[in-house]
Protein backbone atom coordinates (compact mmCIF):
# COMPACT_ATOMS: atom_id res chain seq x y z
CA UNK A 1 0.00 0.00 0.00
CA UNK A 2 2.73 2.38 0.81
CA UNK A 3 5.36 1.48 -1.97
CA UNK A 4 2.65 1.48 -4.28
CA UNK A 5 0.56 4.63 -3.32
CA UNK A 6 2.36 6.91 -1.56
CA UNK A 7 5.70 6.74 -2.96
CA UNK A 8 4.65 7.16 -6.38
CA UNK A 9 2.66 10.03 -4.88
CA UNK A 10 5.64 11.60 -3.03
CA UNK A 11 8.22 10.97 -6.21
CA UNK A 12 5.49 12.76 -8.27
CA UNK A 13 6.05 15.68 -6.32
CA UNK A 14 9.54 15.42 -6.71
CA UNK A 15 9.83 15.12 -10.27
CA UNK A 16 7.32 18.26 -11.02
CA UNK A 17 10.19 20.17 -9.30
CA UNK A 18 12.84 19.02 -10.84
CA UNK A 19 14.71 18.12 -14.27
CA UNK A 20 14.78 14.60 -15.65
CA UNK A 21 14.62 12.89 -18.85
CA UNK A 22 14.61 9.21 -17.20
CA UNK A 23 17.71 8.27 -17.81
CA UNK A 24 20.08 10.59 -16.20
CA UNK A 25 20.51 12.09 -12.66
CA UNK A 26 17.46 14.54 -11.32
CA UNK A 27 18.19 18.17 -10.69
CA UNK A 28 16.74 20.50 -9.18
CA UNK A 29 14.42 23.19 -10.68
CA UNK A 30 12.82 25.32 -8.74
CA UNK A 31 9.63 26.22 -10.40
CA UNK A 32 11.04 26.02 -14.06
CA UNK A 33 8.43 23.22 -14.87
CA UNK A 34 5.58 25.04 -13.44
CA UNK A 35 6.72 28.26 -15.38
CA UNK A 36 6.54 25.82 -18.64
CA UNK A 37 3.68 24.13 -17.89
CA UNK A 38 2.04 27.77 -17.09
CA UNK A 39 3.13 29.38 -20.57
CA UNK A 40 2.03 25.76 -22.31
CA UNK A 41 -0.97 26.89 -24.24
CA UNK A 42 -1.69 23.14 -24.72
CA UNK A 43 -1.90 22.80 -20.89
CA UNK A 44 -4.62 26.09 -21.04
CA UNK A 45 -6.21 24.22 -23.96
CA UNK A 46 -6.60 21.06 -22.07
CA UNK A 47 -7.89 22.98 -18.80
CA UNK A 48 -10.05 24.46 -20.75
CA UNK A 49 -11.88 20.48 -22.48
CA UNK A 50 -11.83 18.84 -19.72
CA UNK A 51 -13.79 21.84 -17.72
CA UNK A 52 -15.56 21.55 -20.11
CA UNK A 53 -16.62 18.20 -20.59
CA UNK A 54 -17.22 17.77 -17.08
CA UNK A 55 -19.60 21.04 -16.47
CA UNK A 56 -21.57 19.29 -19.58
CA UNK A 57 -21.41 15.68 -18.79
CA UNK A 58 -22.13 15.86 -14.93
CA UNK A 59 -25.43 17.92 -14.92
CA UNK A 60 -26.94 16.58 -18.56
CA UNK A 61 -25.65 12.85 -17.35
CA UNK A 62 -27.46 13.25 -13.99
CA UNK A 63 -30.28 14.83 -15.08
CA UNK A 64 -31.42 12.16 -17.81
CA UNK A 65 -30.52 9.73 -15.07
CA UNK A 66 -32.86 11.16 -12.23
CA UNK A 67 -35.28 11.20 -14.72
CA UNK A 68 -35.24 7.64 -15.85
CA UNK A 69 -34.48 6.42 -12.44
CA UNK A 70 -37.76 7.82 -11.25
CA UNK A 71 -39.99 6.42 -13.97
CA UNK A 72 -38.40 2.84 -13.69
CA UNK A 73 -39.09 3.45 -9.81
CA UNK A 74 -43.05 3.18 -11.00
CA UNK A 75 -42.50 0.07 -12.69
CA UNK A 76 -43.21 -3.33 -11.10
CA UNK A 77 -40.96 -4.75 -14.07
CA UNK A 78 -38.46 -3.25 -14.70
CA UNK A 79 -35.51 -5.45 -15.08
CA UNK A 80 -35.46 -5.60 -18.95
CA UNK A 81 -34.79 -2.12 -19.20
CA UNK A 82 -31.92 -1.73 -16.69
CA UNK A 83 -30.18 -4.43 -18.55
CA UNK A 84 -30.40 -2.42 -21.85
CA UNK A 85 -29.30 0.79 -20.04
CA UNK A 86 -26.64 -0.67 -17.86
CA UNK A 87 -24.95 -2.89 -20.70
CA UNK A 88 -22.60 -0.06 -21.46
CA UNK A 89 -21.10 0.27 -18.55
CA UNK A 90 -19.94 -3.18 -18.49
CA UNK A 91 -18.49 -2.31 -21.49
CA UNK A 92 -14.59 -1.31 -22.01
CA UNK A 93 -14.14 2.12 -22.96
CA UNK A 94 -11.98 1.13 -25.45
CA UNK A 95 -14.81 -0.94 -27.22
CA UNK A 96 -17.11 2.39 -26.47
CA UNK A 97 -14.93 4.62 -27.98
CA UNK A 98 -14.33 1.93 -30.97
CA UNK A 99 -18.28 1.58 -31.82
CA UNK A 100 -18.90 5.15 -31.34
CA UNK A 101 -16.48 6.12 -33.95
CA UNK A 102 -18.48 4.51 -36.90
CA UNK A 103 -22.13 6.22 -35.23
CA UNK A 104 -20.37 9.70 -35.70
CA UNK A 105 -19.58 8.81 -39.05
CA UNK A 106 -20.50 11.25 -41.90
CA UNK A 107 -22.47 8.61 -43.36
CA UNK A 108 -23.98 6.70 -39.96
CA UNK A 109 -27.30 6.53 -39.33
CA UNK A 110 -26.96 8.73 -36.66
CA UNK A 111 -25.39 12.01 -38.20
CA UNK A 112 -27.67 11.30 -41.03
CA UNK A 113 -31.15 10.76 -38.27
CA UNK A 114 -29.67 14.32 -36.67
CA UNK A 115 -29.40 16.11 -40.17
CA UNK A 116 -32.53 15.10 -41.42
CA UNK A 117 -34.19 16.79 -37.83
CA UNK A 118 -32.72 19.75 -38.05
CA UNK A 119 -32.47 20.11 -41.59
CA UNK A 120 -28.61 20.43 -41.95
CA UNK A 121 -25.99 18.32 -43.76
CA UNK A 122 -25.33 15.19 -41.47
CA UNK A 123 -22.42 16.04 -39.41
CA UNK A 124 -19.06 14.83 -39.16
CA UNK A 125 -18.47 14.84 -35.71
CA UNK A 126 -15.10 13.54 -34.97
CA UNK A 127 -13.11 15.56 -37.85
CA UNK A 128 -15.55 18.88 -36.44
CA UNK A 129 -13.39 20.90 -33.66
CA UNK A 130 -16.43 21.68 -32.09
CA UNK A 131 -18.42 18.91 -32.63
CA UNK A 132 -15.29 16.60 -31.74
CA UNK A 133 -16.20 17.99 -27.53
CA UNK A 134 -19.57 17.35 -27.87
CA UNK A 135 -19.63 14.04 -29.02
CA UNK A 136 -16.86 13.07 -26.15
CA UNK A 137 -19.79 13.94 -23.55
CA UNK A 138 -22.28 12.53 -25.31
CA UNK A 139 -20.25 9.24 -25.27
CA UNK A 140 -19.24 9.81 -21.81
CA UNK A 141 -22.99 10.48 -21.27
CA UNK A 142 -24.43 7.34 -22.39
CA UNK A 143 -21.43 5.30 -20.84
CA UNK A 144 -22.17 6.05 -17.68
CA UNK A 145 -25.66 6.19 -17.59
CA UNK A 146 -26.26 2.93 -16.17
CA UNK A 147 -24.42 3.23 -13.23
CA UNK A 148 -25.98 6.86 -12.34
CA UNK A 149 -29.55 4.92 -12.99
CA UNK A 150 -28.70 2.39 -10.53
CA UNK A 151 -27.41 4.23 -7.68
CA UNK A 152 -30.55 6.74 -7.75
CA UNK A 153 -32.63 3.97 -8.27
CA UNK A 154 -31.81 2.64 -5.04
CA UNK A 155 -31.63 5.83 -3.50
CA UNK A 156 -35.40 6.60 -4.40
CA UNK A 157 -36.44 3.14 -3.26
CA UNK A 158 -34.93 3.67 0.50
CA UNK A 159 -37.48 6.58 0.59
CA UNK A 160 -40.42 5.86 3.30
CA UNK A 161 -43.73 5.23 1.13
CA UNK A 162 -45.31 7.32 4.28
CA UNK A 163 -44.42 10.29 3.03
CA UNK A 164 -44.91 10.17 -0.63
CA UNK A 165 -48.22 9.16 0.87
CA UNK A 166 -48.97 11.97 3.59
CA UNK A 167 -47.62 14.33 0.32
CA UNK A 168 -49.96 12.86 -2.15
CA UNK A 169 -52.83 13.36 0.55
CA UNK A 170 -51.85 17.01 1.25
CA UNK A 171 -52.84 17.01 -2.26
CA UNK A 172 -49.50 17.11 -3.98
CA UNK A 173 -49.45 16.32 -7.58
CA UNK A 174 -46.96 14.15 -9.65
CA UNK A 175 -44.58 17.45 -10.52
CA UNK A 176 -44.70 18.76 -7.14
CA UNK A 177 -43.93 15.59 -5.73
CA UNK A 178 -40.89 15.28 -8.02
CA UNK A 179 -39.47 18.91 -7.10
CA UNK A 180 -40.33 18.47 -3.32
CA UNK A 181 -39.95 15.56 -1.74
CA UNK A 182 -37.83 13.03 -3.97
CA UNK A 183 -35.47 15.49 -5.10
CA UNK A 184 -34.67 16.54 -1.48
CA UNK A 185 -34.95 13.17 -0.08
CA UNK A 186 -32.20 12.08 -2.78
CA UNK A 187 -30.19 15.14 -2.38
CA UNK A 188 -27.38 13.45 -0.34
CA UNK A 189 -26.89 10.64 -2.84
CA UNK A 190 -27.31 13.48 -5.67
CA UNK A 191 -24.22 15.14 -4.00
CA UNK A 192 -22.23 12.05 -3.73
CA UNK A 193 -23.04 11.22 -7.48
CA UNK A 194 -21.92 14.78 -8.87
CA UNK A 195 -18.48 14.72 -7.00
CA UNK A 196 -17.86 11.30 -8.11
CA UNK A 197 -18.71 11.65 -11.54
CA UNK A 198 -17.05 15.19 -11.12
CA UNK A 199 -13.69 13.68 -10.01
CA UNK A 200 -13.67 11.00 -12.72
CA UNK A 201 -14.59 13.72 -15.94
CA UNK A 202 -11.44 15.76 -14.27
CA UNK A 203 -10.03 12.44 -15.61
CA UNK A 204 -11.07 11.84 -19.08
CA UNK A 205 -8.93 10.05 -21.28
CA UNK A 206 -9.66 6.33 -22.84
CA UNK A 207 -12.03 8.61 -25.05
CA UNK A 208 -10.31 11.27 -26.40
CA UNK A 209 -7.32 9.03 -26.87
CA UNK A 210 -9.26 6.46 -29.24
CA UNK A 211 -12.62 8.32 -30.48
CA UNK A 212 -11.06 11.75 -30.95
CA UNK A 213 -7.42 9.77 -32.17
CA UNK A 214 -5.10 11.55 -29.87
CA UNK A 215 -6.85 13.99 -29.08
CA UNK A 216 -9.29 15.26 -31.90
CA UNK A 217 -8.76 17.68 -34.68
CA UNK A 218 -6.31 20.48 -33.75
CA UNK A 219 -6.29 19.44 -30.15
CA UNK A 220 -9.75 19.93 -30.06
CA UNK A 221 -10.63 17.51 -27.25
CA UNK A 222 -6.83 17.47 -25.59
CA UNK A 223 -7.64 16.53 -21.90
CA UNK A 224 -5.29 17.24 -18.71
CA UNK A 225 -4.65 13.16 -18.86
CA UNK A 226 -4.07 13.10 -22.21
CA UNK A 227 -2.16 16.04 -21.68
CA UNK A 228 0.08 14.00 -18.80
CA UNK A 229 0.01 11.04 -21.17
CA UNK A 230 1.44 13.38 -24.35
CA UNK A 231 4.36 14.89 -22.40
CA UNK A 232 5.39 11.64 -20.46
CA UNK A 233 5.35 9.10 -22.53
CA UNK A 234 5.28 10.78 -25.92
CA UNK A 235 7.61 13.18 -25.56
CA UNK A 236 9.60 11.85 -22.60
CA UNK A 237 9.20 15.49 -20.50
CA UNK A 238 8.34 13.90 -16.93
CA UNK A 239 9.71 16.81 -15.54
CA UNK A 240 6.79 19.11 -17.38
CA UNK A 241 4.07 16.19 -16.91
CA UNK A 242 4.93 15.89 -13.58
CA UNK A 243 3.76 19.46 -12.96
CA UNK A 244 0.45 19.15 -14.90
CA UNK A 245 0.07 16.04 -12.50
CA UNK A 246 0.32 18.00 -9.66
CA UNK A 247 -2.65 20.69 -11.47
CA UNK A 248 -4.18 18.19 -12.40
CA UNK A 249 -4.44 17.03 -8.45
CA UNK A 250 -5.01 21.01 -7.09
CA UNK A 251 -7.84 21.00 -9.58
CA UNK A 252 -9.52 18.19 -8.81
CA UNK A 253 -9.25 19.03 -4.67
CA UNK A 254 -10.38 22.51 -5.19
CA UNK A 255 -13.45 21.60 -7.08
CA UNK A 256 -14.05 18.46 -4.51
CA UNK A 257 -13.85 21.39 -1.96
CA UNK A 258 -16.27 23.60 -3.56
CA UNK A 259 -18.65 20.99 -3.73
CA UNK A 260 -18.59 20.56 -0.64
CA UNK A 261 -18.73 23.80 0.53
CA UNK A 262 -21.75 24.08 -1.18
CA UNK A 263 -23.71 21.23 -0.29
CA UNK A 264 -24.55 22.89 2.62
CA UNK A 265 -27.28 24.95 0.75
CA UNK A 266 -28.35 22.57 -1.22
CA UNK A 267 -28.35 19.10 0.39
CA UNK A 268 -31.13 18.29 2.70
CA UNK A 269 -29.86 15.10 4.84
CA UNK A 270 -33.20 13.17 6.40
CA UNK A 271 -31.99 13.17 10.52
CA UNK A 272 -30.53 16.43 10.35
CA UNK A 273 -27.33 15.52 10.38
CA UNK A 274 -24.41 16.66 7.90
CA UNK B 1 -67.25 5.57 -8.33
CA UNK B 2 -66.87 7.78 -11.90
CA UNK B 3 -63.84 8.94 -10.62
CA UNK B 4 -62.38 6.50 -9.41
CA UNK B 5 -62.69 4.24 -12.86
CA UNK B 6 -61.32 7.62 -14.63
CA UNK B 7 -58.25 7.76 -11.73
CA UNK B 8 -57.80 3.79 -12.90
CA UNK B 9 -57.62 4.50 -16.34
CA UNK B 10 -55.36 7.23 -15.99
CA UNK B 11 -53.22 5.32 -13.86
CA UNK B 12 -52.57 2.76 -17.09
CA UNK B 13 -52.21 4.77 -19.58
CA UNK B 14 -49.64 6.74 -17.59
CA UNK B 15 -48.07 3.85 -17.38
CA UNK B 16 -48.56 2.62 -20.98
CA UNK B 17 -46.54 6.21 -22.06
CA UNK B 18 -43.62 5.18 -19.28
CA UNK B 19 -43.11 1.95 -21.04
CA UNK B 20 -43.47 3.57 -24.02
CA UNK B 21 -40.39 6.36 -23.63
CA UNK B 22 -38.47 3.73 -21.55
CA UNK B 23 -38.81 1.35 -24.67
CA UNK B 24 -36.49 4.19 -26.32
CA UNK B 25 -34.10 5.16 -24.24
CA UNK B 26 -33.55 1.45 -23.98
CA UNK B 27 -33.06 1.10 -27.48
CA UNK B 28 -31.40 4.35 -27.71
CA UNK B 29 -28.92 2.84 -24.93
CA UNK B 30 -28.50 -0.13 -26.74
CA UNK B 31 -28.28 0.87 -30.53
CA UNK B 32 -24.57 1.17 -30.95
CA UNK B 33 -23.86 -2.44 -30.42
CA UNK B 34 -26.96 -3.77 -32.85
CA UNK B 35 -25.18 -0.90 -35.52
CA UNK B 36 -22.02 -2.60 -34.19
CA UNK B 37 -22.83 -6.05 -35.07
CA UNK B 38 -25.16 -5.25 -37.77
CA UNK B 39 -21.65 -3.38 -39.23
CA UNK B 40 -19.86 -6.77 -38.45
CA UNK B 41 -21.70 -8.65 -40.99
CA UNK B 42 -21.09 -6.64 -43.85
CA UNK B 43 -19.09 -7.39 -46.62
CA UNK B 44 -16.26 -4.93 -47.77
CA UNK B 45 -17.90 -3.28 -50.60
CA UNK B 46 -21.20 -3.15 -48.63
CA UNK B 47 -19.82 -0.67 -46.74
CA UNK B 48 -18.43 1.55 -48.79
CA UNK B 49 -21.75 2.19 -50.58
CA UNK B 50 -23.25 5.58 -50.03
CA UNK B 51 -25.56 5.62 -48.82
CA UNK B 52 -24.76 3.26 -46.09
CA UNK B 53 -26.93 0.03 -45.82
CA UNK B 54 -28.90 -0.31 -42.49
CA UNK B 55 -29.30 -4.00 -43.30
CA UNK B 56 -26.27 -6.19 -44.30
CA UNK B 57 -27.20 -8.37 -47.65
CA UNK B 58 -25.48 -10.33 -47.82
CA UNK B 59 -24.30 -11.29 -44.56
CA UNK B 60 -21.50 -12.37 -43.77
CA UNK B 61 -19.33 -14.13 -41.19
CA UNK B 62 -16.13 -13.62 -42.61
CA UNK B 63 -15.22 -10.64 -40.56
CA UNK B 64 -15.21 -12.72 -37.77
CA UNK B 65 -13.16 -15.28 -39.14
CA UNK B 66 -10.70 -12.54 -40.73
CA UNK B 67 -10.92 -10.51 -36.96
CA UNK B 68 -9.89 -14.25 -34.88
CA UNK B 69 -7.13 -15.03 -37.48
CA UNK B 70 -5.63 -11.07 -37.57
CA UNK B 71 -4.83 -10.42 -34.15
CA UNK B 72 -4.67 -13.13 -30.70
CA UNK B 73 -7.74 -12.56 -29.18
CA UNK B 74 -7.80 -15.86 -27.66
CA UNK B 75 -4.65 -14.91 -25.86
CA UNK B 76 -6.03 -11.97 -24.48
CA UNK B 77 -8.93 -13.30 -22.75
CA UNK B 78 -6.79 -15.65 -21.06
CA UNK B 79 -4.76 -12.92 -19.85
CA UNK B 80 -7.41 -10.34 -18.90
CA UNK B 81 -8.94 -13.02 -17.55
CA UNK B 82 -6.36 -14.54 -15.30
CA UNK B 83 -5.17 -11.00 -14.28
CA UNK B 84 -8.80 -10.16 -13.04
CA UNK B 85 -9.09 -13.80 -11.26
CA UNK B 86 -5.30 -12.98 -9.44
CA UNK B 87 -6.48 -9.43 -8.72
CA UNK B 88 -9.76 -10.33 -7.39
CA UNK B 89 -8.79 -12.51 -4.83
CA UNK B 90 -5.72 -10.78 -3.72
CA UNK B 91 -7.87 -7.91 -3.17
CA UNK B 92 -10.90 -9.42 -1.11
CA UNK B 93 -8.02 -10.73 1.03
CA UNK B 94 -6.07 -7.75 1.51
CA UNK B 95 -8.80 -5.45 1.74
CA UNK B 96 -10.99 -7.65 4.18
CA UNK B 97 -7.73 -8.21 6.41
CA UNK B 98 -7.26 -4.27 6.23
CA UNK B 99 -11.03 -3.75 6.73
CA UNK B 100 -11.18 -5.93 10.11
CA UNK B 101 -8.08 -4.57 11.17
CA UNK B 102 -9.32 -0.75 10.75
CA UNK B 103 -12.86 -1.59 11.96
CA UNK B 104 -11.78 -3.39 15.33
CA UNK B 105 -8.19 -3.12 16.25
CA UNK B 106 -7.63 0.04 18.09
CA UNK B 107 -4.38 1.30 18.11
CA UNK B 108 -2.07 4.75 18.67
CA UNK B 109 -2.55 6.22 15.98
CA UNK B 110 -5.28 4.09 13.76
CA UNK B 111 -7.32 6.87 13.65
CA UNK B 112 -4.94 8.67 12.00
CA UNK B 113 -3.74 5.91 9.26
CA UNK B 114 -7.30 5.61 8.55
CA UNK B 115 -6.98 8.89 7.74
CA UNK B 116 -4.21 9.33 5.38
CA UNK B 117 -5.03 5.94 3.96
CA UNK B 118 -8.42 7.53 2.80
CA UNK B 119 -6.98 10.48 1.57
CA UNK B 120 -4.53 8.54 -0.57
CA UNK B 121 -8.19 7.82 -2.45
CA UNK B 122 -8.35 11.53 -3.70
CA UNK B 123 -5.08 11.06 -5.58
CA UNK B 124 -6.33 9.75 -9.03
CA UNK B 125 -4.01 6.93 -10.97
CA UNK B 126 -3.55 9.23 -13.62
CA UNK B 127 -1.28 11.54 -10.79
CA UNK B 128 1.24 8.95 -9.97
CA UNK B 129 1.53 7.81 -13.48
CA UNK B 130 4.65 8.76 -14.58
CA UNK B 131 6.56 7.71 -11.13
CA UNK B 132 4.40 4.22 -10.65
CA UNK B 133 5.79 3.35 -14.57
CA UNK B 134 9.53 4.45 -13.30
CA UNK B 135 8.59 2.14 -9.70
CA UNK B 136 7.39 -0.81 -12.06
CA UNK B 137 10.89 0.18 -14.39
CA UNK B 138 12.85 -0.24 -11.19
CA UNK B 139 11.08 -3.69 -10.10
CA UNK B 140 11.37 -5.12 -13.59
CA UNK B 141 8.00 -5.47 -13.68
CA UNK B 142 7.20 -3.50 -17.11
CA UNK B 143 6.28 -5.66 -20.39
CA UNK B 144 4.93 -7.92 -17.55
CA UNK B 145 1.82 -8.80 -16.05
CA UNK B 146 3.13 -8.75 -12.36
CA UNK B 147 2.81 -4.44 -12.96
CA UNK B 148 -0.77 -5.16 -13.07
CA UNK B 149 -1.71 -7.30 -10.30
CA UNK B 150 0.79 -6.96 -7.28
CA UNK B 151 0.04 -3.08 -6.80
CA UNK B 152 -3.96 -3.33 -7.44
CA UNK B 153 -4.59 -6.61 -5.15
CA UNK B 154 -2.03 -4.82 -2.27
CA UNK B 155 -3.17 -1.33 -2.62
CA UNK B 156 -7.12 -0.53 -3.13
CA UNK B 157 -8.20 1.88 -0.53
CA UNK B 158 -11.86 2.07 -1.87
CA UNK B 159 -11.94 -1.76 -1.50
CA UNK B 160 -10.73 -1.26 2.16
CA UNK B 161 -12.85 1.37 3.06
CA UNK B 162 -15.49 -1.11 1.55
CA UNK B 163 -15.05 -4.34 4.03
CA UNK B 164 -14.33 -2.10 7.00
CA UNK B 165 -18.05 -0.47 6.91
CA UNK B 166 -19.04 -3.93 6.12
CA UNK B 167 -17.27 -5.43 9.40
CA UNK B 168 -18.72 -2.12 11.30
CA UNK B 169 -22.22 -3.62 10.60
CA UNK B 170 -21.37 -7.20 11.72
CA UNK B 171 -22.84 -7.12 15.28
CA UNK B 172 -19.54 -7.80 18.25
CA UNK B 173 -21.36 -10.42 19.67
CA UNK B 174 -19.88 -12.95 16.88
CA UNK B 175 -16.08 -12.69 17.76
CA UNK B 176 -17.24 -12.27 21.74
CA UNK B 177 -18.48 -15.72 21.63
CA UNK B 178 -14.99 -16.30 19.59
CA UNK B 179 -12.96 -14.76 22.24
CA UNK B 180 -14.33 -16.67 24.67
CA UNK B 181 -13.27 -19.66 23.49
CA UNK B 182 -9.75 -18.59 23.20
CA UNK B 183 -9.67 -17.58 19.61
CA UNK B 184 -6.90 -15.34 18.64
CA UNK B 185 -7.00 -12.71 15.76
CA UNK B 186 -5.99 -14.78 13.18
CA UNK B 187 -8.35 -17.32 14.12
CA UNK B 188 -11.62 -15.10 14.55
CA UNK B 189 -10.92 -13.30 11.05
CA UNK B 190 -10.52 -16.60 9.24
CA UNK B 191 -13.02 -18.38 11.50
CA UNK B 192 -15.36 -15.39 12.24
CA UNK B 193 -15.36 -12.30 10.34
CA UNK B 194 -14.37 -13.45 6.55
CA UNK B 195 -17.42 -16.02 6.31
CA UNK B 196 -19.61 -13.32 7.76
CA UNK B 197 -18.80 -11.08 4.97
CA UNK B 198 -19.24 -12.99 2.43
CA UNK B 199 -22.16 -10.68 0.80
CA UNK B 200 -20.05 -7.68 1.02
CA UNK B 201 -16.96 -9.72 -0.63
CA UNK B 202 -19.18 -10.66 -3.13
CA UNK B 203 -19.98 -7.04 -4.56
CA UNK B 204 -16.57 -6.13 -4.22
CA UNK B 205 -15.26 -9.22 -6.04
CA UNK B 206 -17.86 -7.71 -8.71
CA UNK B 207 -16.62 -3.79 -8.99
CA UNK B 208 -13.05 -5.27 -9.12
CA UNK B 209 -13.79 -7.90 -11.25
CA UNK B 210 -15.21 -4.95 -13.83
CA UNK B 211 -12.84 -2.16 -13.07
CA UNK B 212 -9.97 -4.65 -13.56
CA UNK B 213 -11.15 -5.60 -17.32
CA UNK B 214 -11.57 -2.52 -18.05
CA UNK B 215 -8.27 -1.07 -17.17
CA UNK B 216 -6.40 0.76 -20.09
CA UNK B 217 -4.58 3.92 -19.49
CA UNK B 218 -2.17 1.31 -17.02
CA UNK B 219 -1.79 -1.49 -19.60
CA UNK B 220 -1.13 0.79 -22.54
CA UNK B 221 1.41 2.44 -20.40
CA UNK B 222 3.18 -0.66 -18.91
CA UNK B 223 2.60 -3.61 -21.63
CA UNK B 224 4.83 -4.07 -25.24
CA UNK B 225 4.91 -7.15 -26.27
CA UNK B 226 1.21 -8.25 -28.35
CA UNK B 227 1.07 -11.56 -26.26
CA UNK B 228 0.79 -9.64 -23.05
CA UNK B 229 -1.90 -7.75 -24.22
CA UNK B 230 -5.18 -7.47 -22.53
CA UNK B 231 -8.37 -7.34 -24.08
CA UNK B 232 -8.97 -4.10 -24.67
CA UNK B 233 -5.46 -3.12 -25.09
CA UNK B 234 -5.99 -5.47 -27.83
CA UNK B 235 -8.75 -4.07 -29.63
CA UNK B 236 -7.30 -0.72 -29.59
CA UNK B 237 -3.83 -1.62 -31.33
CA UNK B 238 -6.19 -3.88 -33.86
CA UNK B 239 -8.67 -1.10 -34.70
CA UNK B 240 -5.12 1.45 -34.95
CA UNK B 241 -4.19 -0.99 -37.59
CA UNK B 242 -7.23 -1.60 -39.54
CA UNK B 243 -9.75 1.31 -38.53
CA UNK B 244 -9.88 3.87 -41.49
CA UNK B 245 -10.21 0.61 -43.74
CA UNK B 246 -12.35 -2.05 -42.91
CA UNK B 247 -14.92 -1.27 -40.97
CA UNK B 248 -16.65 -4.55 -40.79
CA UNK B 249 -13.34 -6.14 -39.39
CA UNK B 250 -13.15 -3.52 -36.36
CA UNK B 251 -16.46 -4.05 -35.48
CA UNK B 252 -16.35 -8.01 -35.56
CA UNK B 253 -12.98 -7.64 -33.92
CA UNK B 254 -15.13 -5.29 -30.99
CA UNK B 255 -18.19 -7.77 -30.77
CA UNK B 256 -15.30 -10.23 -30.33
CA UNK B 257 -14.41 -8.21 -27.48
CA UNK B 258 -17.74 -7.10 -26.21
CA UNK B 259 -20.08 -9.84 -26.80
CA UNK B 260 -18.99 -12.14 -24.11
CA UNK B 261 -18.84 -9.55 -21.06
CA UNK B 262 -22.72 -8.69 -21.88
CA UNK B 263 -23.24 -11.98 -21.96
CA UNK B 264 -22.18 -12.89 -18.91
CA UNK B 265 -23.77 -9.29 -17.53
CA UNK B 266 -26.61 -10.57 -18.41
CA UNK B 267 -26.64 -13.76 -16.66
CA UNK B 268 -25.22 -12.49 -13.29
CA UNK B 269 -27.09 -8.68 -14.14
CA UNK B 270 -28.97 -9.67 -10.73
CA UNK B 271 -26.55 -10.11 -8.39
CA UNK B 272 -24.10 -7.18 -10.70
CA UNK B 273 -26.90 -4.53 -10.37
CA UNK B 274 -27.57 -5.21 -6.89
CA UNK B 275 -23.26 -5.11 -6.34
CA UNK B 276 -23.53 -2.10 -7.88
CA UNK B 277 -26.41 -0.86 -5.81
CA UNK B 278 -24.93 -1.19 -2.56
CA UNK B 279 -21.51 0.14 -2.87
CA UNK B 280 -23.02 3.21 -4.08
CA UNK B 281 -20.32 4.74 -6.10
CA UNK B 282 -17.26 2.23 -6.99
CA UNK B 283 -17.43 0.64 -10.16
CA UNK B 284 -15.41 3.39 -11.39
Amino acid sequence: MALFVIVPFAASLVLAFANWDGLNALSWAGLDNFRYELADPLLGRSIINTLLIAVITVPVGLGFAVVIAVALEKLKTRTLYLVLIFSPVVTSSVAVAVIWQQLLREDSPLSRAVGSIFHIPPPDWLQDPHLALIAVCMVSIWSSMGLNVIIFLAGLQNISPSLIEAARIDGAGAISLFFRIRLPLLSPIMFFATVIAFISSLQTFDTVFILTSNAGPDNATRTIVYHIYDLGFGKFQFGPASAASVILLVLTLVITAVQFGAQKKFVHYEDGAA
Amino acid sequence: MTTERVGRAGEVSRRIVVHIVLSIVGLAMVFPFIWMLLTSLKTLPQQLNQPLDFWPSPATFQNYIDAWNDAPFAQAYFNSIYIAVLVVIGTLITAAMAGYGFARIKFRGSRVLFVVFLATQMIPTQVTLIPFYFLMAKLGWVDSHLSLIIPAALANPFAVFLMRQFVLSLPKELEEAAIVDGAGRWRIFWGVILPNLRPGLGALAVIVALSTWNNFLLPLVLLNSQGLFTVPLLLQSFSGQFGSINYGLIMAGSAVATIPMLIAFVIGQRRILNSMAASGLGGR
